[in-house]
């Protein structure tokens, strides 16, 4: 088990799904089958209609996540996986922060929390102020320590989504699955396309 | 697996008619080619089976005992037909009965339809009478499925589910209708075949690089050797697969699956791959310079030890799944496409060559094997009866032209390994899930689906009383389904292991079985049992002779282990003899 930890990392696994019912479940049980645990998972509308985009984190070596996109790809309401270690995407958490008005009024120079962790506020009630940041992991959490000893009410943070570094063209390929007979290059299995680099002797 | 061009759509009903769900869905059985259904009614498929009332004369129902025969049914007579199966059955434990095989029909890609019904819509999810989670239950073991809950989606819904089981590499297919929907009339305007869903490719394109890779590789090859899977059955693809492989002159072995897609006594088959398989092909895997594997998925019983399997060889695998590139065994070079396509590319390419010397060395190892395992296990000179030497009388008298059945255990390995084949769609086994009880109801369905042909069950004690209740279904039916058990008294493949690598602990496989013959009876269906080497040609001749349905019990030795045989985790080149 130790020695296959080593070359294991963050993987970003995009899928581009039909909007139906009971395919989350079909994607989620991949996975699970395999006993390997999803670390982040974002399920929303892509910019096609009734085409949803998942964005998966898993932590698996890249051999385990090619053979897991495959077998993602096999599904019949799956149009596209892809999948990349985080440095070839740029990806965000978003997160929420609840804290009381009175005691962040008194005791926080807000103006500076504001600046320095890039928050922002998204509510400001009487009793409660609410904010918001963006960012990786580390900068979600530094918020939380600076606000914890205010009395930090509630904290939320979403699941990851990532914007691929080189996706040239996603978008249009994208659209070309809303005509009913797409291009070769459109439907082909991405990493079958890789020749040479995957199928390495 | 499209199995010939068919009319994409029904006659179109111009003006529309108002019709239940269940009429709906009947309409659509019989546009898609359906004339068989295996199924069972109750409270939830009620208004299926009432519609079902008036189609008698064109869907012919087969009343099964529990649903599991049901559904193994569907598989056999999807498995010699080549058509879809379609098996009918209630929610909630008619339902939960199906699960073992549909998990046998998603690993094996047998293409079925099952129909269950489902609780009210408005019921969902208030732990109904009968209600269970279908979708969610069969989610791990369908190719797709999907719940009904208003009748107008029935239609489509059906003939994506047609399209889906048997297009690409196929597989079964769960659709759950609510009692509402089979109810509900709606405005039906006809039935359109499904050729196409966006987000499904059912073939991967072909490309010609590869088929060029792939036949330099084989050109340049002193020892290839040849695996082929049931991708070749399942692809109608024997005609050319026999022809490639006489081009080329290469040796060919098959998986369990793979059996019967060329004759048995063809010189260029050199056996049975895995386990218990063939000595040669199995030492010769690790000898060979290019492998070439054609519809098949390097299953752990076919490789055993996968880092000492064929490392020396490069490897070129045909597959229809792209997924089943580099799963298991890393591929040199990936031809991905429906082997009924490819391989006639890659037959073109290839140079014409006999590979006598690397032939002969097979045969050098099959005269081996008949030396230490095969005569003996064929010609026993001890008293009781060996299960290799019923096959052996067996195929004498159907020379090869039967349709052999087979459960799970010894007596599946040794009718495989020995059985005669001479066309295929011939051999119907159990073989990722190794579902005992499969072979009885399986038969049954086989001789559905192949009327004219003789179907011969074999099976063991311990399968046949997984699934007996189906000597009903012979009983009502009539179907006539030739039925050997062969008798050791014991759970045999278990107690073999038990022998080889549990110091005889025989633990839990002494079971007993209760007269066989006396049940048959029971049913109404003839039977013989016998324990005497003297009356297997005639007791097996009277079998083959009846009219109708007839059981032979064969009483054969208590402890023979199945020989050759990888032991768990050693490599191919490691099997033994004894």
């Amino acid at each position: 088990m130790s020695d296959q930890t080593i070359d294991k990392q963050e993987f970003n696994i995009t899928v581009y799904t039909e909007n139906q019912i009971g395919l989350l479940n079909r994607i989620a049980i991949i996975f699970t089958r395999r006993k390997i645990n999803i670390e982040s998972l974002n399920t929303s509308p892509s910019e096609i209609e009734r085409i949803h985009r998942f964005n998966i984190v898993i932590n698996e070596s890249e051999e385990v996540v090619r053979k897991l996109c495959r077998q993602i790809e096999k599904q019949v309401e799956v149009l596209k996986v892809y999948y990349h270690t985080n440095e070839d995407v740029i990806w965000q958490e978003l997160a929420l922060y609840k804290v009381s008005t009175d005691v962040i009024a008194e005791k926080v120079s807000v103006e500076r929390l504001l600046r320095e962790n890039g928050a922002r506020v998204v509510v400001l009630r009487k009793d409660y102020t609410v904010f918001e940041t963006t960012g990786h992991r580390e900068e979600t959490d530094n918020l939380i320590s600076i606000l914890q000893p205010y009395g930090l009410i509630e904290f939320v943070r979403s699941a990851r989504v990532a914007i691929i570094k080189d996706s040239e063209g996603f978008n249009s390929k994208l659209r070309e699955f809303e005509r009913l007979e797409p291009g070769e290059d459109v439907i082909e299995n991405e990493y079958l396309n890789q020749g040479e680099k995957v199928f390495s002797m | 697996m499209e199995v010939a061009q068919e009319v994409l759509t029904a006659p179109a009903v111009k003006e529309t008619v108002e019709v239940s769900g269940s009429v709906a869905l009947l309409e659509a059985l019989i546009v898609e080619g359906v004339d068989t259904i295996f199924g069972y009614p109750g409270g939830a498929i009620m208004p299926i089976y009432d519609a079902l009332y008036d189609y008698k004369e064109k869907l012919n129902h087969i009343l099964v005992r529990h649903e599991q025969g049901g559904i193994h049914a569907g598989q056999g007579y999807a498995r010699t037909s080549g058509k879809v199966g379609v098996v009918f059955a209630t929610s909630g434990p008619g339902a939960t009965n199906l699960v073992t095989g549909l998990a046998d029909a998603q690993i094996d890609s047998t293409p079925l339809v099952c129909i269950t019904g489902q609780v009210f819509a408005h019921l969902l999810g208030t732990d109904a009478f009968q209600e269970t989670d279908v979708i969610n239950i069969t989610t791990p073991v369908t190719k797709w499925n999907y719940q009904v809950t208003d009748a107008n989606e029935i239609p489509e819904v059906i003939a994506k589910a047609f399209y889906i089981a048997k297009s690409g590499r196929p597989g079964p297919v769960l659709i759950d209708i609510t009692k509402n929907a089979q109810i509900q009339k709606f405005d039906y305007k006809g039935y359109t075949k499904c050729n196409h869903i966006r987000s499904y490719r059912p073939k991967p394109i072909v490309r010609q690089q590869y088929i060029e890779e792939a036949a330099a590789l084989i050109n340049q090859a002193k020892k290839p050797f040849v695996l082929w899977g049931q991708g070749v059955i399942l692809g109608s693809a024997e005609q050319e697969f026999k022809a490639f492989i006489e081009k080329s002159g290469i040796p060919s072995a098959w998986t369990i699956l793979g059996a019967g897609a060329i004759p048995t006594d063809h010189p260029l088959n050199v056996g049975m791959l895995g386990m218990h398989g063939n000595y040669g092909p199995n030492v010769l895997t690790n000898d060979c310079d290019v492998l070439i594997a054609i519809g098949m998925r390097f299953d752990d019983r076919v490789t055993g030890r996968l880092d000492k399997y064929a490392k020396q060889a490069k490897v070129i695998h045909l597959d229809i799944d792209p997924a089943e590139i580099d799963k298991n065994v890393k591929t040199t070079v990936p031809v991905w496409g429906d082997c009924k396509e490819t391989l006639p590319l890659l037959t073109e390419l290839v140079d014409k060559k006999e590979h006598t010397e690397w032939l002969q060395l097979f045969n050098d190892y099959t005269q081996k094997e008949v030396d230490a395992v095969i005569h003996k296990e064929l010609n026993p000179t001890s008293g009781e009866m060996t299960m290799g030497e019923v096959i052996k009388q067996l195929n004498e008298l159907t020379n090869g032209n039967a349709v052999i059945v087979t459960d799970v255990g010894q007596h599946q390995m040794v009718a495989c390994r020995y059985a005669k084949l001479n066309k295929t769609r011939s051999n119907i086994t159990s073989g990722g899930l190794g579902t005992m009880g499969f072979a009885l109801p399986a038969a049954i369905g086989a001789k559905f689906g192949a009327q004219e042909r003789d179907v011969v069950a074999i099976i063991g004690d311990g399968g046949f009383q997984m699934t007996l209740q189906e000597l009903g279904t012979i009983m009502q039916t009539g179907i006539n389904v030739k039925i050997i058990i062969l008798n050791n008294r014991f759970l045999g493949m278990v107690r073999q292991w038990q022998e080889l690598f549990n110091e005889r602990r025989y633990s839990f496989v002494d079971i007993q079985s209760p007269d066989f013959v006396m049940v048959a009876k029971g049913y109404g269906i003839e039977g013989k049992c016998i324990n005497e080497r003297a009356e297997l040609v005639d007791a097996l001749k009277t079998m083959m002779d009846h009219k109708g349905s007839y059981l032979l019990e064969v009483m054969v030795t208590k402890e023979n282990n199945v020989f050759p045989m990888v032991p768990q985790g050693c490599s191919v080149s490691e099997i033994r003899l004894k």
